[in-house]
């Protein structure tokens, strides 16, 4: 039948399901289609800790949402349009987000009278009128991909379980999206078991042609390619683009990578991507903890490593006596925290913002060290070679503060031309740095430069620099150990005064206020970009003058940031913690900044910032 | 000697010419308490390290917290005072990537067995290039004087004015248990014996645990007298000579045997028969000698005390086999190409 064929500009597509239904690959083989076609997108995997919670459970619904549009777009979209719902649980979990009139496609089989008691639905949606407020696509997605793989060497279970690649042809056909990379997919993951293989591709070539020939679907969508600056493109997520950064920064310095980590939730990633590039003499070390990734990342920087230490916040709280010793020893080292929600266990597979305190912070003594933060799951790989930077020409310990939803989202990237990335040396001494009264020529491990007030990185192996160095306080330039009341009050403010300096290298921060008039400035760092650039954007579009900033170096912040905080009339800070920034900025500037809170696990929406921004614009 | 006697060390640079003792004493005061068993420790060591035959700059030695903690201060080569527990964990970062570094750490009985027990026990399973010498004087002297995870059950101590409650560990059979491929123990006061077991531990691939009976003579002066005494020793203490069979005693009159039931036991030489008298072999294969060797003293009264190498086996070390990794994948798939990898597999163009 000839269906008709609507435009559309954007669109946002949630699939959810149980945790073992396939809903994770199901949005990645969409996404990756997507980015092929050329739209811009931005998309949001949520699923639990448990691997898999009871099967049609609400705690075992796992759900990924994608956004993807004709034009540029900045965040994993705030409501779904469609909603692909795999079982009762994933109904229930999800329908709230739903906008009435959205889309709404169900799997009837799963509509079972048991599986409807599991979550409590006291009759069936489908059925009862409840759901009438939505475009209700009632499928029988399971009895349909059995049906469709009869005569197919796969057992029933099996059968069953190529239901989602099922429903991923079907919203392809609807979507309009190209099939090729999905089969070559399924070709390659099941090369080894050709009949699962089969299986799947007719699954899926099923759902496509069910699209195309029910009338249970009457409109097909096509969303044009969005115009972005012309190149070479991949998508990526927060975690990938953040091991690339880590290589591409040890292969810019010459320096090897050394990862010492302990898996944890959601950073784990990152060691298993580095693991699976050792051919770039990368160097990854599964720690017995948390305590001895890092200690032995800090060993490897003696040794003149390129040291990375990964975790999540409750990792960090582990290490904070060997950050402490970093900071005393004065060696590069980076901890990369993928932030998740605390306290304590929290939200092990959620995002929040709330260990900003903790890495300017958490440690005995006035230990300061170095922050970056991310502002894209892309930029994670800019990240990751400016925070080595830091590190290096400053030998200091530097947080990269990543957070769940950068790491586990993605975006559509501009692949980097690997010859044009910044570089940088590490400059390792290499002989005496110091003549004594006796003219005898020595080595002072604490002696630094007068620019950077970095000390030198004298690794062992350098004839003539043997030295001894530790946690206890050390005499200013000699380096041996120093008890002296006046000693130690230099020494801490010359490690802070170290760290202060690294301002002068970092770049002014920018405001973007199109209109040139806004009174207002919204100011936020990391994973919040997307939402408050896409919030200042509505604001825009309904005639509001909104400023934005984005804060990527947190400590030291741009030399310039004062001056642009008191430029403006209002400051809002939107945080997804109680506001952390807005504490630091109150303190340091003396500026009363309007903070804006939420700790829901959950990226902000964008209209809901919209509002408040609104709000803060109509009573100025 | 030469770096041929120690195969462990040969990708480590050797010494432009012969050393001494003085070459790796430090320009720091050494700041232990007088009568510190440390001291003869310290001596011992700054006579021995010429006899690796390396230079001295690839040599690294790295401590945790406490008294032996300061070792590394007074010694010429590259020394990392770290912090309590973890010396062994940043030890094996350093040691897994530098091949051409002699690594060696310096801990205690309380760092190593209560705070940094984790970190000992996984890097003895590794089998990292590291020889861990832990000094044990069964009390905490830093801290002015608390029990250790090596004191005796019931000490008086400032934490235990009624008596340590806890069992204690026994350092060598922990490190045989947790799958240890160099395991030995000496006495501070010892200096032959304490440098033939350094040689050996120096040249075992691997990680090597050498546990030094060590005395704090301000807070538990004489913990190991009756290794010490000249009256006692002889008949307290038994020295493990690989391929020789286990006697000791004034007149070498007791031995090892092996009971009907297979535990081993310390019996009269003269009755058992000396063809009773069980051959130590710290090369074999399974544990289970070492081990029930370490079982024998008395841990109140240290009667039959064996010293010496326990286990000494072959081993790829962790390192090693890190390296061997990097280099298989490398020549498997070719050196990696940073364009390649940031272009990735699934690319499309935007003209």
């Amino acid at each position: 039948m000839t269906k008709q064929v609507v435009k559309l500009s954007r669109v946002v597509i949630r699939f959810a399901g149980d945790s073992g239904d396939g809903m994770q690959l199901t949005g990645d083989r969409f996404t990756s289609e997507t980015a092929g076609l050329g739209n811009d997108l931005s998309t949001l995997p949520d699923f639990p800790a448990e691997i898999r919670a009871p099967a049609g459970t609400l705690p075992g619904v796992s759900a990924f949402q994608l956004h993807f549009a004709d034009h540029h777009i900045m965040t994993p979209g705030d409501a779904p349009n469609v909603l692909v719902a795999m079982n009762p649980a994933a109904l229930k979990a999800n329908l709230k987000d739903l906008p009435r009139g959205a889309d709404l496609i169900v799997n009837t089989d799963e509509f079972t009278k048991r599986n409807l008691e599991k979550v409590g639905y006291p009759a069936n949606p489908i059925d009862d009128g409840s759901l009438d407020a939505y475009n209700v696509h009632a499928v029988a997605l399971t009895s349909m991909t059995v049906e469709a793989l009869k005569g197919y060497a796969v057992s029933k279970k099996d059968a069953e379980r190529a239901k989602n690649m099922y429903a991923l042809g079907l919203l392809c056909w609807l979507y309009n999206r190209p099939s090729q990379g999905t089969l070559d997919f399924l070709r390659s993951k099941f090369a080894k078991n050709p009949d699962i293989m089969n299986a799947n591709i007719a699954a899926y070539e099923a759902g496509w042609s069910f699209g195309e020939t029910t009338e249970a679907f009457s409109v097909q969508y096509e969303i044009a390619p969005a115009s972005m600056p012309a190149g070479l493109y991949r998508n990526i997520t927060g975690n990938p683009a953040l091991s690339l950064g880590l290589i591409a920064a040890s292969e810019i310095s010459g320096l090897p990578l050394f990862l010492g980590s302990y898996p944890i939730t959601p950073a784990s990633d990152i060691l298993h991507e580095l693991s699976k590039h050792k051919n770039f003499g990368v160097m990854t070390f599964q720690a017995e903890d948390e305590i001895a990734g890092i200690g032995a990342a800090l060993g490897a920087a003696y040794g003149g490593a390129l040291a990375v230490t990964t975790t999540s916040g409750p990792g960090v709280a582990l290490k904070s006596e060997a950050i402490g010793l970093a900071v005393s020893l004065e060696l590069p080292l980076l901890i990369i925290d993928v932030q998740r929600g605390g306290p304590s266990t929290g939200l092990p597979t959620k995002t929040e913002q709330s260990d900003l305190l903790q890495a300017m912070f958490g440690r005995n003594g006035e230990a300061p060290v170095a922050i970056v933060a991310p502002q894209s799951p892309s930029d994670c790989f800019f990240a990751a070679i400016e925070a080595a930077r830091i590190a290096v020409e400053y030998r200091t310990p530097v947080f990269i503060l990543s957070d769940g939803s950068l790491a586990n989202g993605s975006e559509p990237w501009l692949v980097p031309d690997a010859a044009s990335l910044p570089t940088f040396e590490p400059n390792f001494a290499t002989g005496p740095n110091h003549t004594a009264d006796d003219g005898t020529e020595e080595f002072w491990p604490y002696l630094r430069d007068p620019e950077t007030l970095a000390r030198p990185w004298a690794i062992p192996g350098t004839k003539g620099l043997e030295h001894r160095i530790g946690g206890i306080e050390k005499a200013d330039g000699i380096g041996t150990i120093s008890y002296d009341a006046d000693n130690h009050d230099k020494m801490v403010r010359l490690r802070q005064a170290k760290i202060d300096a690294i301002a002068r290298t970092i770049p002014d921060i920018t405001v973007d206020d199109p209109s040139g008039l806004a009174r207002v400035l919204i100011l936020g760092w990391g994973s919040t970009y997307g939402p408050i650039s896409a919030a200042c954007r509505l604001v825009r579009t309904a005639e509001g003058s909104v400023a934005q900033a984005h804060i990527r170096h947190l400590n030291p912040f741009p030399s310039n940031l004062g001056e642009i905080l008191r430029a403006y009339d209002k400051v809002v800070v939107p945080e997804m913690n109680l506001g952390q920034l807005a504490l630091l900025l109150r303190a340091k500037y003396l500026v009363d900044v309007i903070s804006y809170n939420q700790v829901r696990g959950m990226p902000f929406k964008s209209d809901e910032l919209a509002g408040v921004i609104t709000d803060v614009l109509e009573n100025l | 000697m030469t770096t041929n006697t120690f195969p462990a060390l040969s990708l480590v640079p050797k010494a432009d010419g012969p050393q001494t003792a003085k070459d790796f004493k430090s320009d720091q005061e050494v700041r232990w308490c007088p009568g510190c068993g440390d001291y003869a420790i310290l001596s011992a060591v700054q006579s021995f390290l010429p006899d690796l035959g390396v230079a001295r700059e690839n040599i690294v030695f790295v401590s945790g917290i406490g008294c032996s903690s300061r070792f590394p201060y007074y010694l010429d080569t590259f020394g990392l005072h770290s912090i309590h527990g973890r010396a062994p964990a940043i030890a094996t970062g350093l040691a897994s990537s530098r091949p051409d570094l002699s690594v060696w750490v310096i801990t205690g009985d309380g760092d190593a067995l209560s705070i940094g027990g984790n970190h000992l026990i996984h890097a003895l399973r590794r089998n990292v290039n590291l020889k861990i010498l832990l000094f044990n004087n069964r009390i905490y002297g830093l801290t002015k004087g608390q029990y250790s995870p090596t004191s005796e059950q019931g000490k008086i101590t400032k934490s235990t004015p009624e008596g340590s409650l806890d069992y204690s560990f026994n350092p060598v059979s922990l490190a045989l248990g947790a799958e240890a491929t160099f395991v030995a123990r000496t006495i501070d006061s010892d200096r032959k014996h304490l440098t033939e077991v350094l040689t050996a531990a120096a040249a075992h691939e691997g990680t090597a645990l050498i546990e030094i009976y060590q005395n704090c003579n301000i807070f538990n002066d004489g913990a190991w007298d009756p290794l010490k005494d000249s009256d006692t020793r002889d008949d307290a203490m038994m020295r493990l000579v690989h391929g020789q069979p286990i006697r000791f005693g004034k007149d070498m009159q007791f031995g090892v045997t092996r009971a009907a039931d297979g535990h081993i036991e310390v019996v009269e030489v003269s009755s058992a028969g000396e063809g009773a008298i069980i051959r130590h072999d710290a090369h074999a294969k399974d544990p289970g000698l070492a081990f029930a060797l370490s079982r024998l003293a008395n841990p109140r009264t240290l009667q039959n005390t064996p010293i010496g190498v326990f286990r000494d086996v072959q081993r790829p070390s962790y390192d090693r086999l890190l390296r061997e990794q990097v280099a298989s994948v490398t020549e498997k798939k070719g050196k990696g190409d940073l364009q390649s990898l940031l272009n990735g597999n699934d690319t499309w163009n935007v003209s």
